[in-house]
């Protein structure tokens, strides 16, 4: 283990090298069967693609809130649909005279973000009051009231079940049509690279330190006179504000935004991908993300072909329903993988030393001298 | 004065809604600490197979909604319980690891529900008795609401005699208090953890009948929309608190009809804003006991 | 370990207990025989509370405990009480929201608790039988606590600080049931009132930094002001009333 610690550049060089490769992925002809539906050139795989980098800067964001302060919210899918719908009305709102078209597109994702982080900072601001379980029902309740709103329709401005259209008149052309895809996978890599940062620094800011250790020990952290609120409320705050990022990169992405994003049920697949991909660890939000967004894909791709349709029904119908996989694989991993698709690799890179055994023999021989 | 009264009763029979939901996810809580996601599928679960029982007896008449209810109520115990044995008992005390467990089993399920019995709503026939209205001070009611309140009050004098009563209700009473210490007096605490799934699902199931009757149809997503409003309705009422669950499903249905209709259809909002209140001005809830 | 001839009821060897990963009880190894009591003693914070939790899996625990001839250290705490053992928590525990007799019903193992006992011994929880137990006196909760560990034909008595935060008059009370029940049954005992363990014990553990650093006949230890003063941090003699009482012991419940 400590040889892996003593090499940090080896995982920067490491990291850079995959943001490289993703970078040039648009210029190269990949194609694995199974997995992308066409060669990486291709617009409907680098739409695919696209589409999990930003679950995967959705994930990212989750994982600040649960991963690292601990906190189980029910409510996160509310801030992501904040910034699909928010950069939407902005956009078709907000023209100023005085600012040329491409610094009013700037300026319309910037309020965008900050649309985000207010509305977490007057949710959290009220949740946060209470902690465990019932801040998870608390957080739901939020994310389900904003799923109303938007159903709602209220003024014409979010589309009600038909969802929203993306009004491109203050968008650059090089972010609109099909065509461009190539430059929307681009602009999604760099929300996703932006929230790894900022996640990353966040993690190791004094208040990361500060709410991680509030997970761990409350207590402790009131001893020495921090209340965990305020720090709770920024972290949740800045999860929001990157929530919505991702959400306004989707807007772009998908030209339009559906209320499907503003359910619960949408906060409960983050929960599943970060739980999947192993909490607490940033690749592993990022990790879940794509396989779930690319196991999603090819099971919906399966359930409509013709071997499944000639399954009998006791196997056809569970097949072709990607979410009952989905969820079964979910169950699955919280009852015997603890550590998610990371804590696989991580166990198979020391099987001799399962986890709960080696905490106790440390006890025994350390602790009690 | 009619629309009050109209306003009132209706609020009374979807708070009966709520309530059948709350109670189980109540006394779940309160006994095991388990915030339980799929409880919303033990309701849905129950309605789907109650209503085809129903409808393989007779369309419509009253011995069929019967059978449907009473199928409801034991497919929903049997669901529940079987959840409680295979998988939260597995993560014993591990708190997190078990509300994911019933997340996951929330989205399965409810997907598998939706392959088996389509999108679309299946639309139910019951007696036509409850189709109709009764004039109450000048209120034309529609009779189901009735019914649903009638059911809801015997679930909650069972469930309160049970826990008055009944050696196990004894065991989960004292479990709700103090759970360690119920063990500590040689007590398989383990076995009324089974017992108030099984219970709780029963009134789910029971309630998924109901509410099929209550909205006209079933669908997958009948229990997961309820759900989310007896979540609000356990906070509100504090958790573990089978009273509190009573009164708040009450409160809360009855301020979303009113809201709804006075102030243009923000039922929804009007609830949310409560818990938003309550949480602000006593975190516990309305009857909740010591964190 | 044991230094007489008589047999054990229990043995307890390298026990370790861990409350949320952190080591509360540290291998402790002693004895209690069939027939008296036996007074686990300790400064404040030292691990009592957390070893008699231990020896019932109401914490994480590993080592060797042997109840009876049988080993116990892999059985759920239910299965522990079953085989036997009557449990009086620090701080009582009663269940407030139950009445007495509700809680006394709740403690019955058998088909035929020993209620004559019970009610002969207390017989104000006879009157107060359908009061909520939240409502009653420190003094009676400790009253109920007692009663439903001698409600059971036990095999042994695990009983934590059962005079802690009473009155002078209660304190006599608690002793003389702890008395009677000591003819009938072994006890191990937690206590820090050293008046209350000179009535009581007929042997002492003691434990320091989460061991045993002393066992011996009770006289052995409590005619030493020397040895109490550096085991438990009190002085003997004859301000025993005093004993502190305020400062609990500092063990996450």
């Amino acid at each position: 283990m400590s040889a892996f610690r003593a090499r940090p550049m080896t995982k920067i060089t490491a990291s850079a090298a995959l943001v490289l490769l993703m970078v040039l992925l648009p210029l190269l002809n990949i194609t694995i069967p199974g997995v992308f539906p066409g060669a990486t050139y291709t617009p409907g795989t680098l739409q695919l693609l696209a589409y999990a980098m930003l679950i995967a800067a959705l994930a990212l964001s989750y994982h600040l809130l649960f991963g690292l302060a601990g906190m189980l919210s029910f409510g996160h899918a509310l801030f992501f649909a904040a910034g699909a719908y928010g950069l939407g009305i902005v956009l078709r709102n907000f023209s100023p005279s005085w600012l040329p078209a491409g610094a009013t597109f700037v300026a319309s994702i910037l309020i965008t973000v900050l649309i985000g982080f207010v509305l977490a900072a007057l949710v959290g601001s009220v949740s946060l009051r209470v902690t465990g379980i019932s801040f998870a029902m608390v957080t739901l309740a939020f994310a389900q009231a904003g799923s109303v709103v938007v159903r709602r329709n209220p003024g014409g401005q979010t589309g009600g079940d038909e969802g929203l259209t993306l009004d491109v008149s203050h968008v650059p052309d090089a972010l609109v049509g099909v065509l461009n895809t190539r430059n929307l996978y681009w602009l999604s890599l760099a929300v996703l690279v932006t929230v790894y940062l900022v996640v990353l620094w966040v993690e190791k800011s004094r208040a990361g330190h500060v709410v991680a250790a509030t997970r761990e020990n409350e207590l402790r952290v009131r001893v020495i006179g921090i209340r965990p609120y305020f720090v709770r409320l920024l972290i949740f705050s800045i999860a929001g504000a990157l929530a919505a990022l991702a959400g306004a990169a989707f807007l772009l992405l998908q030209s339009g935004v559906s209320p499907r994003v503003a359910t619960p049920d949408f906060t409960l697949t983050l929960l599943v991908i970060v739980v999947l991909g192993g909490v607490g660890l940033r690749w592993g939000a990022v990790l879940g993300a794509l396989v779930y967004t690319l196991l999603d894909q090819r099971l919906t791709a399966l359930a409509g072909s013709e071997f499944i349709a000639g399954l009998p029904d006791i196997l056809r119908i569970p097949l072709s329903q990607p979410l009952f996989i989905l969820g079964t694989l979910f169950i699955l991993v919280v009852l015997f993988l603890p550590g998610g698709l990371a804590g696989l690799t991580r166990r198979n890179r020391r099987p001799q030393r399962p986890r709960a055994r080696g905490r106790e023999r440390m006890l025994d021989s350390e602790e009690t001298t | 004065m009619s629309t009050i009264v109209l306003l009132l009763i209706t609020g009374l029979g979807l708070g009966a809604l709520y309530f059948l939901v709350a109670s189980g996810l109540s006394l779940i809580y309160g006994l095991m600490g388990v915030l339980n996601f799929a409880h919303g599928s033990f309701l849905t679960i129950g309605a789907f197979i109650g209503w085809e029982v129903a409808r393989r007896l007779s369309d419509g008449s009253w011995w069929a909604l019967v059978a449907a209810m009473l199928t409801g109520a034991v497919v929903g115990a049997l669901v529940a319980a079987a959840t409680e044995f295979f998988l939260i008992r597995r993560l014993y005390n591990r708190h997190i690891e078990q509300v994911l467990v019933t997340v996951g089993l929330a989205l399965a399920s409810v997907a598998l529900f939706e392959g088996i019995w389509g999108t679309d709503p299946t639309y139910v026939t019951s007696p036509s008795w409850l189709g109709q209205t009764t004039e109450i001070l000048g209120a034309r009611i529609p009779n189901n609401r009735f019914m649903l309140i009638l059911v809801a009050v015997l679930v909650l004098v069972a469930i309160v005699l049970f826990l008055k009563f009944t050696r196990y209700g004894l065991i989960v009473r004292a479990g709700v208090e103090n759970r360690l210490m119920v063990t500590a007096l040689g007590i398989d605490v383990r076995r009324a953890f089974t017992l108030v799934f099984a219970i709780g699902g029963a009134a789910a199931g029971l309630g998924g009948v109901l509410a099929s009757i209550y909205y006209g149809y079933v669908s997958a997503h009948i229990g997961g929309s309820l759900l989310i409003f007896a979540f609000i309705v356990t906070v509100i009422g504090g958790l573990g608190s089978l009273a509190g669950a009573a009164i708040a499903s009450v409160l809360v249905a009855v301020l979303q009809q009113f809201a709804n209709f006075y102030l243009g259809g923000t039922g929804d909002l009007a609830v949310v804003l409560a818990l938003a209140a309550v949480l602000l001005l006593r975190p516990r809830g309305l009857m909740g006991a010591k964190a | 370990m044991s230094t007489t001839s008589r047999t054990n009821i229990l043995t307890v060897r390298n026990l370790y207990g861990r409350i949320e990963g952190q080591q509360v009880v540290e291998d402790v190894s002693f004895d209690v025989p069939d027939t008296g009591v036996t007074a686990l003693l300790g400064r404040n914070g030292v691990g009592k509370t957390s070893t008699i939790k231990s020896i019932l899996g109401l914490i994480d625990r590993t080592g060797a405990i042997t109840l009876a001839g049988r080993r116990v250290d892999r059985l759920p705490t239910h299965k522990v009480v079953q085989l036997g053992v009557g449990y009086v928590p620090e701080d009582r525990e009663v269940f407030g929201k139950l009445s007495v007799a509700e809680n006394l019903k709740l403690a019955e193992r058998s088909a035929h608790p020993n209620r004559a006992l019970v009610e002969e011994l207390f017989p104000d929880l006879v009157q107060r039988h359908a009061q909520l137990a939240g409502t009653l006196s420190g003094g009676q909760q400790q009253m109920v606590s007692l009663a439903r560990a001698l409600l059971n034909q036990n095999r042994l008595l695990l009983v934590d600080e059962p005079t802690k935060g009473l009155s002078p008059k209660i304190v006599t009370e608690v002793t003389q049931a702890l008395l009677a029940a000591a003819k009938t049954v072994p006890i191990l005992l937690v206590e820090q009132n050293l008046q209350v363990i000179r009535q009581l014990a007929d042997r002492v553990v003691v434990l320091s930094g989460g061991r045993v650093v002393f066992t011996g006949e009770a006289a052995e230890l409590l005619d030493d002001p020397e040895r109490i003063q550096r085991y438990l941090g009190v002085h003997s003699g004859a301000d025993h009333s005093s004993t502190d009482h305020s400062n609990t012991e500092q063990v996450p419940a």
